[in-house]
């Protein structure tokens, strides 16, 4: 059924840190490889090597530049998949059912034998985290990994979202919001994890952690003092060296 | 939004049948015989039609059955369940009619009631997404339903009530075209609110995802057709509301009046393909364009 439950026993999701995000791409990579070996229909391409090559992702990364009133612009990188929204709208306009979230981890997933390949889920979210395979004319989400998470056939380590075991920056962080005092609870406390348009009422499990503050142009550096240059003009051998080649045909910079 | 050919069949077609099969239901004097055979069969040729169409845009058509499961939350369940209905309870209401003769009025009443809950219902898929703020308001069922109703005037010879549902369609359309150009604005969403980083500066897209379109901006991303927006605009509204008043009200033949409901399918369908073409999609900004 397509209704929400009302409360899920666990909230799992992932944390994604704007700050150390260096837009390497490879939780894109390894999303695409792990989803199209495992779990559902394998994450299409078309045309990979031809004019205009399109493929299935579940996860892709965007790049941003800031641009504040003052100050130099500065760029960030924006990894996007499937945020588990608590007020899933992707979910409630599904007409099959095939979309649901389930109840005891919040996960967000879609039946692909029950799909008919609408789109409807597509449109109504808004971030852009749902795509239709166009080979198998299902649609693909991202699953944080279901068949990962819970794998008892896995190493320990491995038990978790490739894409979190990927990235080489530690920039994506997986677990449970619902419990405080989870990791990525006080991550969120601590670096003011924020919501992604808040304002249309999805109410996001995954959370973004701002850029921290950067240097400034006009920050002084400690060492500063000590660095001021000794003499402002060339003298001796290094004076007579610049006129030198002053005089030489061709002119000076 | 793209503007899927199906998606703009399905419609504008199944809007006229089912606004047909409305008043055929409604009529307290129904056409009996080879007459109300003629306007069934037209009925059932647009909303059947229509519908059939709209299944081409589905990855699993042969799984569209299961559409009809999840009515409680779902707009397109709703929908599918009230046109399946529609269309037995008018079938049963046409055979008698047809066949017998005899006029079934109460059964009338429900298929029309249903007929019309099927235009609604296909109102509200868009309606419902806040995704799309040129859609997400209760002026759009109020397009969708006068249009359906005043093209199922015109298609049942309901010369007088056709003109007037024509012009309140066309005022209700301007009104949404007004609103609509607004919407996005209003929303309040932006790539700062997408990104969370509006509070910092300026947001702007330096580099997107991948170095070809995807799925989603091919679906959600349509520029291209706003270039000859104001001007298909006018050509729509001139052929859906303004040339079948006209040819309405100069005089009435058979060959005028078809003339009009002809003008009228021709401009329903230019304006369709607005709707979507000129939707922008909240996706649409995180690719740094609408
Ligand atoms: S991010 Fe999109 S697909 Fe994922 S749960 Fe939210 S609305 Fe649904
Ligand atoms: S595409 Fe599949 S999962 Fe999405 S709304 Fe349609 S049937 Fe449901
Ligand atoms: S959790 Fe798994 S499916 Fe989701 S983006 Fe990460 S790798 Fe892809």
């Amino acid at each position: 059924m397509t209704d929400l439950p009302a409360q899920t026993t666990r909230k799992l999701g992932l944390v994604i840190d704007l700050d150390t995000c260096v837009g390497c791409h490879a939780c894109v990579i390894s999303c695409k490889g792990w989803n199209t070996e495992n779990y559902g229909a394998p994450l299409s391409d078309q045309r990979p090597y031809g004019d205009e090559p399109m493929g299935t992702f579940l996860n892709r990364i965007h790049s941003y530049e800031v641009q504040p009133d003052t100050g130099p612009a500065q760029t960030i990188h924006f990894p996007k998949s499937c945020l588990h929204c608590e007020n899933a709208p992707c979910v409630t306009v599904c007409p099959t059912g095939a979309s649901y979230k389930r109840s005891e981890d919040g996960i967000v997933l879609v039946n692909e034998d029950h799909c008919i390949g609408c789109g409807l889920c597509a449109w109504a979210c808004p971030y852009g985290a749902r795509e239709l395979d166009q080979a198998e004319g299902v649609m693909k989400k991202c699953t944080l990994c279901v068949d990962r998470i819970y794998n008892e056939n896995l190493p320990e380590e491995d038990r978790e979202p490739a894409c979190v075991r990927t990235c080489p920056a530690g920039a994506r962080h997986f677990g449970d919001f619902a419990d405080p005092n989870s990791a990525v609870s006080q991550l969120v406390e601590k670096r003011g994890g924020i919501d992604l348009m808040p304002e249309l009422g999805t109410a996001p499990v995954n959370k973004y952690l701002p850029p921290r503050a950067k240097d400034r142009w006009d920050d002084e550096s400690l060492l500063a003092p000590l660095l001021t240059p000794v003499a402002k003009e060339p003298s001796g051998f290094l004076s007579w060296l610049d006129k030198a080649l002053d005089k030489l045909p061709g002119g000076s910079a | 939004m793209h503007p899927a050919p199906s998606v703009i069949i399905f419609t504008t077609l199944s809007g006229l049948g089912f606004g047909l099969l409305f008043w055929l239901g409604l009529d307290s004097t129904p056409p009996t015989g080879m007459v109300a055979f003629a306007f069934f069969v037209i009925a059932y040729a647009l909303s059947v039609g229509g519908l059939l169409a709209s299944t081409f845009h589905l990855g699993r058509p042969e799984r569209a059955w299961r559409a009809l499961s999840q009515w409680r939350t779902s707009w397109l369940s709703r929908e599918g369940i009230c046109a399946v209905a529609a269309l037995l309870v008018m079938a049963v209401y046409a055979a008698a009619l047809v066949f017998a003769g005899v006029h079934l009025a109460p059964l009338g009443w429900i298929g029309a009631l249903l007929s019309l809950g099927t235009v609604f219902t296909t109102s509200m898929i868009y309606t419902q997404l806040a995704t799309i703020p040129r859609w997400n308001s209760p002026l759009t069922p109020a397009l969708f339903l006068s249009l359906s109703l005043a093209g199922g005037a015109l298609l049942s010879g309901r010369v007088t009530l056709g003109l007037s549902l024509l012009l309140l369609a066309g005022l209700v359309q301007l009104a949404w075209w007004m609103r609509g150009d607004r919407a996005f604005a209003q929303s309040g969403t932006d790539l700062g609110t997408a990104t969370g980083l509006g509070d910092r500066g300026t947001v702007r897209s330096l580099a997107p995802p991948h170095t070809s379109p995807n799925y989603l901006m091919r679906e959600f991303i349509f520029v291209i057709g706003r270039k000859h927006a104001q001007k298909l605009r006018i050509i729509g509204f001139v052929l859906m509301i303004v040339l079948p008043v006209l040819l309405l009200a100069l005089s009435f033949s058979h060959w005028l009046a078809a003339l009009a409901v002809l003008c009228h399918i021709a401009g329903v369908a230019v304006c369709r393909w607005l709707f979507f073409a000129e939707a922008e999609h909240t996706v649409g900004l995180y690719y740094g364009m609408r």
